[in-house]
């Protein structure tokens, strides 16, 4: 039973979804039952995985136990690079779930079913994006959980959500392809698509690896994990599919999409073509991390713009995945950006969960979609604020919080990578963040100034907006909510063991790096 | 022009009609104002990252990659096929399938499958990926009245009738 652990992570929410869409079509309270059995079991084998993980060292799983040569085989990786992504993508896929309980009936009686079978869909699409270790099944899983975000987002029945669904999906279909183009040239350059065994061959074949089709593939395949994280001139699609998506679905797909692109893009830079060969002989690291010093200016300033709360988080993202795709390019000679990287792309997981949480909760039950509507937010839902300020305070970098202990990595491996403009970008953004959250801060406490709002709100409606719009048991929204932002103290406070082992792993992966890059 | 032709076109002609295929679907996609036309564009691209990675696998002179119980090359070329002896039954014990050569196989005679069974993968996402732009697009003609983007973008831009 141990050793299958790495098939039942993503193999059981998948049965679950076919077990939705069988069932559940039938009758819809079998839905809620089947989503936290499967979700559990999968969270229980990511746990025992994790366990062995750190006991025993990289666990590999053979599909059908066809070993790897032969070309065929499904080949399932764990290390301590991805273990604890694999547990974090579950355990948010749980709370969302538990959000989603009552909010999704609400929403869409017609659709719960289906919303579910997507659900469990893109969970274990997800998981098998980090555990595989095959760059032909990434792709597969890539398109899977692609394919149902597609479907979460488009089925809000708001105008916009549609429109913006087929732009998610030309774009997003435009990544997968040059990834897939990307994997096609590595395998005409190596003869595997197996991505240890690309690795073995870049290392030992000095031609294969100086060769032109490599560095091709190697630019085919990172551009195509831009599109789809939406790495700055490239993240056309995010806002929009994002804002104008149903609650659940955005703090599903928020937390989770563009993170686990980033984990494949460090995945593919440590593991498939080693970041000795992408920092000496690739050599394009100061232009990428100029490229991440804009995306994160850009987005700071973009989601500094905005008066719709969700869309302002989605401007953050953007700015969050510069953070990380400048941690994992800043070619510190310790690799304590990408270690930032890899840490950050749990605590990103963890806030922004808290954050599209708190925000759908507003959003639904307050009513209140634009930040000058979070009027005395405080006083009316004192819970629910105190979890968003959480994610806020992460989300600046405020000491307890993950967010804190990421950007100090992250901003550790700029000065130690001597990319100074990238330190400086970080810092600035926190600036930017904290006038951000600060300002929706003074609003929620102390209402808003009569001065300040628009002409035609007088200085005493608060009265009216103490109705909640959607009356219905809170618990079950307000407790994910809470049980997130202590996540992202915990995540915080427990920082060392993490990066502990993600450092552990990349000794053991990549040979020490050469000079840093001027 | 024929230097370009012969050094450049003719080795790489699988290369140059994927690219052509590549930029065509690329720029439906891009600068075509209906949505419909932005997916025929999208279908062209995926064909032609497929037809890139089926010539991948074509060699010259090859053979379907299936193991007979004679060597490829005799099973291609007439001339080599000779009847066995009137008296030259198969041994009893040596069963026709233990005459196959495993070590002395040249992977030069057959075609590499392994590009074109990825390739039968990459079809099935990309119907399924047409599938649910198509109904996506459906959804859009029916909230919008139109699949033209700019009347589309307009409608967004005008009145806030969005809930």
């Amino acid at each position: 039973m141990a050793s299958q652990y790495p098939a039942i992570i993503v193999l059981a929410p998948m049965l679950g979804s076919l077990l939705v869409a069988l069932f559940g079509r039938r009758d819809h309270r079998f839905c809620v039952p089947i989503v936290f059995a499967t979700l559990a079991i999968g969270l229980a084998a990511a746990v025992g995985l994790t366990h062995q993980v750190l006991t025993r060292g990289p666990v590999d799983y053979f599909v059908g136990g066809w070993q790897e040569p032969l070309g065929i085989g499904i080949h399932l990786r764990a290390d301590r690079l991805n273990v604890f992504l694999l547990v974090a993508i579950l355990v948010v896929c749980l709370f969302v779930a538990f959000s989603s309980i009552r909010r999704i009936g609400a929403e869409q009686t017609e659709k719960t079913p289906h919303f579910y079978t997507l659900f469990l869909l893109l969970c274990s699409g997800l998981s098998g994006i980090t555990i595989t270790g095959d760059a032909f099944n990434l792709f597969v899983l890539v398109e899977v959980s692609s394919l149902t975000s597609y479907g979460l987002v488009a089925m809000g029945s708001k105008r916009r959500g549609s429109f913006a669904a087929f732009n998610y999906l030309l774009m997003g279909t435009v990544g997968a392809s040059f990834y897939l183009l990307g994997v096609g040239y590595l395998y005409l350059k190596t003869g595997t698509l197996n991505m240890a065994d690309i690795r073995n061959i870049l290392a030992v074949n000095e031609v294969v690896a100086e060769s032109r089709g490599v560095t091709i593939a190697f630019i085919f395949i990172m551009v195509g994990i831009w599109i789809k994280m939406a790495f700055f001139p490239l993240h056309g699609w995010l806002p929009n599919a994002y804002t104008y998506s149903p609650s659940s679905s955005a703090s599903l797909i928020g937390p989770l999409v563009t993170k686990v692109s980033v984990y494949v893009m460090v995945r593919m830079m440590v593991s498939v073509f080693g970041l000795n060969w992408i920092f000496t002989h690739f050599g394009w690291s100061d232009l990428v991390v100029i490229l991440a010093v804009v995306a994160i200016l850009s987005g700071s300033i973009l989601a500094l713009a905005q008066r719709e709360i969700r869309k302002m988080l989605c401007y953050l993202i953007v700015a969050e995945v510069g953070y990380m795709v400048g941690g994992a390019w800043v070619a510190d000679p310790e690799a304590w950006g990408l270690t930032g990287t890899l840490y950050h792309i749990l605590a990103d997981a963890a806030m922004t969960l808290c954050l599209f949480l708190a925000a759908g909760i507003f959003a639904k039950r307050l009513g209140a979609r634009e930040i000058g509507e979070l009027d005395r937010m405080f006083a009316r839902a004192p819970l629910i604020s105190v979890g968003f300020i959480i994610g806020a305070l992460a989300m600046i970098g405020v000491p307890p919080t993950c967010g804190f202990f990421s950007k100090f990595y992250l901003i550790r491996g700029g000065i130690a990578g001597g990319h100074w403009e990238y330190v400086i970008a970080l810092l600035l953004s926190s600036l930017i963040n904290a006038i951000l959250f600060f300002r929706i801060f003074e609003i929620a406490f102390f209402g808003k100034k009569p001065a300040e709002g628009h002409g035609h709100h007088d200085p005493e409606p608060p009265a009216p907006l103490l109705q909640p719009v959607y009356a219905g048991p809170m618990w079950t929204s307000t407790f994910p909510l809470l049980a997130a932002a202590a996540s992202i103290i915990l995540l915080g406070l427990f920082n060392g063991p993490i990066v502990e082992s993600f450092r552990e792993a990349l000794e053991g992966l990549s040979p020490p790096m050469g000079a840093p890059t001027p | 022009m024929s230097d370009f032709i012969n050094n450049v076109v003719q080795p790489y002609f699988n290369f140059w009609v994927y690219v052509i295929l590549l930029m065509m679907g690329l720029w439906a996609l891009i600068a075509k104002n209906n949505l419909i036309k932005k997916l025929i564009g999208l279908s062209i691209f995926q064909t032609a990252i497929i037809l890139f990675y089926v010539s991948a696998g074509v060699k010259e002179d090859s053979t379907i990659p299936i193991l007979l119980s004679q060597s490829p090359a005799e099973a291609i070329d007439p001339s080599i096929e000779e009847p066995l002896p009137e008296s030259g039954y198969h041994s009893p014990e040596v069963p026709v399938a233990a005459k196959v050569d495993t070590k002395n196989i040249n992977p030069d005679q057959f075609a590499n499958p392994l590009p074109h069974v990825l390739m039968l993968t990459a079809i099935v996402v990309g119907v399924a990926t047409l599938g649910v732009a198509l109904a996506i697009s459906q959804m859009v003609f029916k909230q919008f009245g139109t699949l033209e983007e700019n009347e589309i973008l307009k409608q967004m831009k005008g009145p806030a009738e969005d809930g």
